[in-house]
């Protein structure tokens, strides 16, 4: 059987097309790499989804911790509190075993046990109060003098914060974003982990180093391969943010540019 | 019982890890600030290394491979007429003298032997975290102060001891206590290294019981064993919080940053 014939059948075997038995007795690394690579779609799934959808809740939040309503105030603060001050994992859990219980006396959310809208959810919830932290940062530190110039130029209300707000605070936000994102990749692989159960062994890429590293006893090839994916999912992502970041700081001298550095210190 | 038991162990690994990793990560941070090229290397490569592929990844791995790797260290000492392979196929085989624990020893060392190993990861993962925080630290130390001590004829190991290491807290304590709250945030993790934690406590108890099987008959109560869990982490986030920032007050005190300044500023 030739490398091929591997990728045809495992290649997408984590979202279930493909060969249905995992196999049992041969491990070469043709079939490690595939199948871990199979289960970076999970990775890249619940990552792009749960970015794509925070990023609109997160700047809701940091206009909310912002705002002198007290009502919009307290629950902004309380929501990014929970979800910054408590475990992820111990979020995923909860999560599961709460829409577990509700699926008894509401059939609708039946679904939400399941990793892909479950998970998902906790992943939505939890990046939206990473980056709301961030986002309400860079709207502390705007320069006055933006904010002023624009109430010059008689820019109120929607427009200004469309026009000068919102532009500077991703441009300050920015670079802690990157490393937000990054770090919301490699939470994704505690899903599996977690409460959630894989349906016929579709899993990500961790759950098939795992599988690899318990068969064979040997964690010393899946788990390199993993973090070689990984390494470069973390380049690609800082690749699309770099260029982003380019982008948003494109009329402003280059000497001024903020330049993304990687700087990673946290876990959830 | 069980259950209140295993707070402590969380308690207990914090208490051995965070000196442990603070250790690794004084000895990282003075390799990567060696002359030395080797030394610098290997200080830079563990840093980075650690830091960019997903921390449970990291967990999982080491726990095997540090199992393993003992195992076949005393495997060579102890046997050294053994003459088949160690890995046959997909099994690792050592001789008998060489298990550890041995499979004769009771079963408070197997646990102990599990949560050391745990410990030891931990310490090497935050080991990392850390190395690249106090790396910071020393060279956010005005370099003047190091010049002046030169000048005053100190060798450059008193300069080190004397000068840059009680200066560099005061900058590195932000960062150490951004992860001190990361630390508290992974030790659920512990029960995916099969340690029986908190996690693995509410799962059990929390399960559905019939008057059959114990004395205390309940449905699910999962949801609420980890609500509780989710509490107790965020409280405990929060009191940390506290003290980290009083410590940080006293420490600024009359030190030369904004901070130190604007406290001399409210005094006088």
């Amino acid at each position: 059987m030739s490398c091929w014939d591997i990728i045809a059948d495992y290649g997408l075997r984590s979202i279930g097309i493909g060969e249905r038995l995992l196999p049992r007795n041969e491990f070469t690394l043709c079939h490690q790499f595939t199948l871990i690579g199979s289960g970076m779609i999970w990775n890249i799934y619940f990552g792009v989804l749960a970015l794509l959808s925070g990023f609109f809740f997160a700047t809701l939040l940091a206009l909310g911790k912002m705002s002198t309503n007290p009502i919009f105030r307290r629950s902004a603060e309380w929501t990014i509190f929970i979800f910054r001050g408590s475990p992820l994992f111990i979020q995923f859990f909860f999560a599961y075993f709460l829409f577990l219980s509700l699926k008894q006396s509401f059939p609708i959310f039946s679904p939400f046990t399941s990793a892909w809208i479950g998970a998902l959810v906790v992943l939505f919830l939890n990046t939206s109060a990473y980056t709301g932290e961030i986002f309400y940062g860079a709207l502390q530190s705007i320069p006055k003098g933006d904010i002023e110039a624009a109430d010059a130029y008689g820019l109120t209300g929607m427009k200004r914060f469309r026009r000068i707000t919102w532009p500077t605070m991703l441009r300050l936000a920015w670079p802690a974003y990157t490393n937000e994102a990054i770090f919301l990749f490699h939470a994704t692989t505690l899903v599996f982990f977690s409460g959630f159960p894989t349906t016929r062994q579709r899993g990500d890429a961790l759950y098939y180093a795992n599988y690899f590293a318990d068969k064979t006893f040997n964690p010393f090839v899946p788990y390199p391969i993993l973090a070689g994916y990984f390494i470069v999912l973390t380049l690609i992502v800082i690749g699309l943010y770099g260029l982003v970041n380019k982008r948003l700081n494109r009329h402003l001298p280059t000497s001024d540019r903020g330049k993304i550095k990687l700087r990673m210190n946290i876990i959830r | 019982m069980g259950f209140y038991w295993s707070f402590l162990t969380v308690l207990l690994l914090l208490g051995i890890t965070a000196p442990c990793a603070l250790g690794f990560g004084f000895l990282g941070a003075m390799a990567a600030r060696s002359k030395f090229f080797v030394f610098s290397l290997f200080g830079h490569a563990y840093i980075a290394i650690v830091r960019g592929v997903p921390e449970i990844a990291f967990f999982m791995f080491f726990v095997i491979a540090l199992d393993q790797f003992l195992e076949w260290s005393r495997h060579k000492i102890l046997c050294p007429d053994w003459s088949e392979p160690i890995r046959q196929g997909n099994d690792f085989v050592v001789c008998q003298a060489a298990k550890l624990p041995l499979s004769s020893a009771p079963q408070w060392i197997h646990e102990s032997y599990g949560f050391t190993l745990a410990v030891f990861t931990f310490a090497i993962v935050f080991g990392a975290f850390s190395a690249n925080v106090l790396f910071g630290a020393m060279r956010a130390v005005p370099y003047a102060q190091q010049e002046t001590a030169y000048a005053y004829g100190m060798t450059s190991s008193q300069v080190f001891w004397r000068i840059t290491v009680p200066q560099m807290w005061v900058y590195a304590l932000p960062g150490l206590g951004n992860l001190w709250m990361v630390l508290i945030k992974a030790t659920p993790l512990l029960f995916l290294l099969g340690v029986e934690d908190i996690v693995y406590w509410a799962r059990e108890l929390g399960g559905s019981k019939t008057a059959r099987f114990t004395d205390y008959p309940h449905p699910d109560w999962r949801m609420w064993y980890f609500l509780a869990l989710l509490v107790f982490y965020l409280m405990f986030t929060r009191v940390s919080e506290v003290v980290l920032d009083r410590l940080m007050k006293r420490l600024t005190h009359g030190q030369a940053t904004a901070a130190g300044e604007a406290q001399r500023r409210a005094e006088a």
